[in-house]
């Protein structure tokens, strides 16, 4: 948390504002719920990385077929060799070894988009920065750190898409005042060390897709819900209408 | 027998023999006359009067949407927090009837708060409506149970340690409080024992209990008549020819009518928030809850519900420091009642309770005393149709002072109410502090500024300008 409050007094220039600096800044998630196909990637990177240890329980992997994805599909490339369609999506990690790894047991994933949201921004945005603010710190057991989870349990597992980070610490002055007045501040900056093996815009586009597919996965019937909100929101227009005639009609009697 | 002398059903049509079968053998017509054709509701109700049928309305919602949700939801520890999911996901339509059930608990309080807000405008608690009020009461307090037990259910991370520390309250009580909770809960912590006896009171006790209130509240209701925007009694000036009010309109087909416009609005607000914001940032499905409870996590950050949170606040506010602001507020309070009693009995009465009172505050901790008054603070609410000695009922009529004293209250009411979702800080806790001091001196002091405040005269009758 801390190296996320100095990360964000960086972008700050004005001391006063020290107490905004408490909180977190979060990237915002360039990601768009009606994109299939960036969904359909989400869910195989999902699939292929965050799968193996976390689980996603509440969610049955034939309910993709909503991402445009046949059940043959589905069974073909997503889901293990030996699980039914209908399934519901654990993990084949049992507890007691997660936490003999991690020290923690990786958390369920199927609403982690949902309790991820706070007042600093949704939880994609939360995920968006989280996946992409990993860095190396020999101090931790598994080698890696984050910049807005501190000390998380979970090493990088997209490390050889993305590489290696280090959080780099400059010192910035920023003029002030008009007698040539310099203030110093103490800026950590995430610098990609080791490339992997994408470059960065094409990691934040994975990250993206992997993050807009558990944004899905966390209610999968809000599209269904926005959309049949507006039709209900149509015959009430109507019904107001008749309900304001009738009322009108009815009340001309009184004196 | 009395059944063979009533007259036969007409207007029926088809129906009439039917009806006229069983309107001897139940009050069918009467009860049809007595409570919709012919109850006389005043022609003047203003915007302020359809959150009574609102309120209604969302009890409704609630107990049809609860029996479904109840259809596939576990009591259950370990499995809550999944049937919860389950009912989102692979029940047909639950997602709808679950969001229809969360945005209603809270949109049940708003339409309450609003419907409460009326009634200390326009004077519904005062005399002959005292019942009215306190039965209201009851419901409130009921629905604050109700919510509170419906809380837990989803069996998420902020379900769990609200419970928690609600529970714990009870533990501040002298003597009895630590088995007091422990009973309360079933076990040593909040866990699966609470959960199943919360389960039972949700679903089934307290949704009895406030059936039974709301019946009581609308037949005393209808017992006396509706008060109206401008205070005045509809019953005092009646046609002579058809002993009607004057002012009087049978509320079925007038306001039925009127109240379903009301329903479609507030369909419409409640359609947006349930189609389009169910969480409502945060507020009315809090994102912690999306976390499955967990009893070795404490989150950093517990707040209640937003409509508790006045009372939250009020709580937190009182800190040790505080305790002397209440010793000086309860002398200077014991210095007016004795300045304003005659009688030598009341005045060793009163200064009986300071001293019993003000002992209290220093030998017993603070946190019981922050228990008291956020108790204190729900309560005192009963106290209303005594503590109003205004000559007049509605707002309308009445002077500055009790209209300030009216908007101080609400303002203290909301930002209590904002704080209570914050976590604290020393410059909030003096702001609840000061806004505990104006929510209890609404009412304390209510006796006084009612009787000084310079009222106009009410009108005889009620003011209409015809048909808009």
């Amino acid at each position: 948390m801390t190296r996320a409050r100095k990360l964000l007094a960086a972008l700050l220039a004005a001391p006063a504002l020290a107490l905004a600096a408490e909180e977190v800044k979060l990237d915002r998630a360039p990601i768009d719920e009606r994109d299939l196909i960036s969904l359909q990637r989400g869910a195989q990177v999902f699939m292929n990385y965050c799968l193996n240890c976390h689980s996603a329980s509440y969610m049955r992997y034939n309910r993709l077929a909503e991402l445009g994805l046949t059940e043959q599909q589905i069974r073909d490339n997503l889901i293990f060799p030996d699980a039914k369609v209908g399934d519901l999506m654990r993990t084949a990690m049992a507890a007691k070894d997660a936490n003999e790894w991690f020290g923690v047991l990786p958390p369920d994933l199927t609403v982690i988009a949902r309790s991820r949201s706070s007042q600093d921004g949704s939880g994609a945005d939360w995920l968006y920065t989280y996946l992409r603010g990993f860095y190396r710190d020999p101090a931790r057991p598994t080698g890696w750190n984050n910049t807005v989870f501190g000390d998380v349990g979970m090493p990088h597992v997209l490390w050889q898409l993305q590489g290696e980070q280090v959080l780099k610490t400059e010192v910035q002055s920023i003029p002030r005042g008009s007698k040539g007045e310099v203030e110093k501040y103490e800026v950590q900056k995430l610098v990609l060390e080791k490339p992997g093996s994408m470059s960065a815009a094409e990691y934040d586009r994975l990250v993206a897709d992997l993050v807009n597919f558990l944004v899905y996965m966390g209610e999968p019937s809000r599209k269904f819900r926005v959309g049949l909100g507006i039709y209900v929101l149509m015959f009430l227009g109507v019904m107001f209408v008749f309900a304001y005639l009738l009322k009108k009609e009815y009340w001309k009697d009184v004196h | 027998m009395a059944a063979t002398e009533k007259q036969p059903v007409t207007g029926a049509g088809p129906f009439n023999g039917l009806l006229t079968w069983v309107d001897q053998r139940f009050p069918l017509v009467s009860l049809w006359r007595d409570h919709l054709a012919e109850y006389y509701a005043p022609k003047n109700f203003n915007f302020w009067y359809y959150f009574g049928s609102l309120a209604l309305l969302v009890l409704v919602i609630q107990i049809v949407t609860g029996i479904f949700l109840t259809m596939h939801y576990k009591p259950d520890a370990a499995q809550a927090f999944a049937s919860v999911e389950y009912i989102m996901r692979d029940v047909p339509g639950g997602w709808l009837i679950r969001y229809m059930h969360s945005t209603g608990s809270s949109a049940f309080f708003i339409v309450v708060y609003l419907h409460m807000f009326r009634g200390l405008m326009y004077g519904s608690h005062r005399k002959p409506r005292e019942l009215i009020w306190i039965i209201g009461m009851l419901i409130y307090l009921s629905l604050m149970a109700e919510a509170f037990f419906g809380y837990l259910l989803p069996w998420g991370q902020l379900s769990y340690w609200a419970a928690q520390v609600i529970v714990n309250l009870f533990e501040a009580i002298p003597v009895i409080g630590p088995d007091l909770a422990l009973w309360i809960r079933g076990d040593y912590v909040v866990s699966d024992a609470t959960l199943n006896r919360f389960f039972a009171f949700h679903v089934i006790a307290i949704p009895l209990a406030l059936l039974g209130l709301v019946a009581a509240h609308i037949m005393a209701l209808h017992e006396v008549g509706s008060l109206n925007p401008d205070g005045v009694e509809i019953k005092k000036t009646k046609d002579p020819k058809t002993g009607h009010p004057v002012d009087g309109i049978p509320f079925h087909p007038y306001y039925t009518v009127k109240d379903t416009l009301g329903v479609v609005v507030f369909l419409i607000g409640f359609s947006v928030i349930m189609f389009f914001m169910p969480e409502f940032g945060g507020y009315f499905l809090e994102y912690n809850n999306f976390i499955p409870a967990d009893p070795l996590k404490t989150p950093s950050h517990i707040a209640p519900v937003w409509y508790f949170t006045p009372y939250y606040s009020i709580l937190r506010a009182t800190t040790g420091d505080f305790m002397w602001v209440l010793a000086a507020a309860l002398i200077g309070y014991s210095a007016l009642l004795m300045w304003t009693v005659r009688s030598a009995v009341a005045r060793i009465a009163v200064a009986a309770v300071g001293i019993v009172l003000l002992a209290g505050f220093f030998t017993i901790e603070p946190k019981v005393w922050g228990v008291m008054l956020m108790g204190a603070a729900a309560l005192i609410f009963f106290g209303l149709p005594w503590l109003d000695q205004s000559p007049v009922k509605s707002i309308r009529y009445k002077g500055w002072l009790v209209k300030g004293a009216l908007a101080l209250f609400v303002v203290a009411f909301l930002i209590l109410g904002y704080l209570g979702t914050l976590p604290v800080t020393e410059g909030r806790t003096l702001m609840a502090q000061i806004f505990t001091l104006v929510y209890f001196a609404f009412f304390l002091l209510m006796p006084w500024y009612t009787r000084m405040d310079k009222t106009r005269p009410e009108p005889s009758r009620v003011t209409w300008q015809g048909a808009h």
